[in-house]
């Protein structure tokens, strides 16, 4: 073996060893472009290469699985549902009470057996989705969760302070809205049903989704015409 | 386990930081480190609820400060060492060892499509299981504190709350992530006044709902 994997097995080791790491404080906030690669970047290599050469994985599954949480996923799918549902009450309806059959509906096969709930905001309800214990998030149909969501500041505060935490995202809401936050505990996996925008009576369903952002199917924005 | 995880309520953890066009994954080997640990998961050496359970014990210092791909990097390894499917001398060496067979992948690329968007989460397995609360009801969530992996977070203990929903039977987390059988059983949606939850200073106009099992309530 050459002395530079031998490194960077050995930082492999020391990682599980310590459960942790003492040069990686800036993870979270620091992803700039590197020229030189990164501590977790070798540790990664090292490992994917020790599992491929005993037969765990396969390469090319690999990167088909890239590809699919890459380009396959993502909230555009959401945004069609909401959309679906905004034209018509009957599918919306549907989707309120059965929402893994509705989704099912439009071909997106894989919410099946998903276990989603979707919540429906009005004017007078906001429901915020959060998971205070893990990252659990509705990620067959919305894509995997942003960075923000699987942070301490949001997992911490969305339960306590939800007002605060939907201020933060530059929405204000008046006092008597009743606000219900849903930690997700469990395999259900929460889906915000945003309220239509006023002013898109005539737009047709594509360009109702494409005002659909994913923050607004978690709750934590209204959708803007 | 009163891990540093159980997060909900907590102050101090600084403001949100929303990233604008956010990339899927902002770093190669965070993707690897993802597709690796979904890819073993083929294996099924560990169940869902096992996997979250090897997070959480992650030292609290380091689960602070590492980022979330970092703390499934070090899971990985830590349950390939443990399940065997990986020895820790082939951790240090980076080899496979000396005489070792070289296994079969279960996942290969035609079966992605099929696995990769598939939660494959079992419910409502037994239709017999008779649930102990009915929607509506009036119930307590237990004062717990098990040193083991739980899904009733600190902040709900004790508290009341009501049944909102029925969910049907599943797996218990509780007992699951640590191999100690299935119990299945009813999970409910319960909720919970938020003053209930955080006294005075919450708006009567708030409340928080969460997902529990039969085995975290009692009669309210």
């Amino acid at each position: 073996m050459s002395p530079s994997r031998r490194g960077f097995m050995a930082a492999l080791g020391s990682a599980a060893a310590a459960q942790g790491s003492s040069d990686m404080d800036d993870q979270q906030t620091d992803h700039e472009h590197q020229l030189v690669p990164s501590d977790m970047t070798l540790r990664v290599k090292a490992l994917e290469s020790l599992l491929l050469e005993k037969g765990l994985v396969d390469a090319a599954a690999l990167d088909a699985l890239v590809d699919t949480y890459e380009h396959k996923v993502g909230p555009r799918n959401g945004a069609k549902v909401v959309a679906r549902a905004w034209m018509d009450p009957a599918y919306k309806q549907r989707l309120l009470t059965d929402a893994p059959k509705a989704i099912a509906e439009l071909g997106f096969q894989s919410t099946q057996g998903d276990h989603t709930v979707v919540l429906e905001n009005t004017a007078r309800v906001q429901n915020v989705v959060v998971c205070t214990l893990c990252s659990c998030y509705p990620w067959t149909l919305l894509g995997l969760p942003p960075v923000w969501y699987k942070s301490s500041p949001y997992r911490s505060r969305a339960v306590i302070d939800p007002r605060g935490v939907l201020k933060e995202f530059g929405l204000e809401l008046s006092p008597d809205v009743e606000v219900r936050v849903w930690d997700s505990t469990a395999e259900l996996r929460y889906i915000v049903l945003p309220e239509r925008p006023a002013g898109t009576e005539n737009l047709s369903e594509e360009a109702l989704a494409a005002l659909v952002t994913r923050d607004s199917m978690i709750g934590v924005a209204k959708v803007a015409a | 386990m009163n891990g540093v995880h159980d997060m909900g309520g907590m102050h101090g953890m600084g403001p949100i930081k929303a990233e604008k066009d956010e990339p899927v994954f902002h770093e190669r080997w965070e993707a690897r480190t993802y597709v690796l640990t979904r890819a073993i998961g083929a294996w099924r050496k560990w169940n869902i609820d096992t996997g979250r359970y090897w997070i959480e014990k992650i030292a609290p210092a380091d689960y602070l400060r590492m980022s979330y791909y970092e703390k499934w990097f070090v899971r990985m390894v830590n349950l390939l060492v443990e399940t065997g499917l990986v020895s820790r001398s082939e951790v240090e060496s980076g080899k496979p060892d000396p005489g070792s067979k070289k296994a079969t992948p279960p996942l290969t690329e035609d079966r992605v499509p099929a696995v990769a968007l598939n939660r494959n989460i079992a419910s409502n397995l037994d239709p017999k299981i008779a649930p102990r609360f009915k929607t509506g009801q009036a119930v307590r969530a237990k004062n717990i504190n098990p040193t083991g992996h739980t899904r009733l977070p600190r902040y709900a203990r004790g508290k009341r709350g009501q049944i909102h929903l029925d969910h049907g039977v599943y797996n218990f987390p509780d007992t699951n992530a640590q191999e100690l059988g299935e119990h299945r059983q009813h999970v409910y949606s319960v909720r919970f006044a938020s003053r209930d939850l955080w006294g005075a200073q919450a708006s009567p106009h708030d409340f928080v709902y969460l997902d529990l099992w039969d085995d975290h309530l009692e009669h309210g």
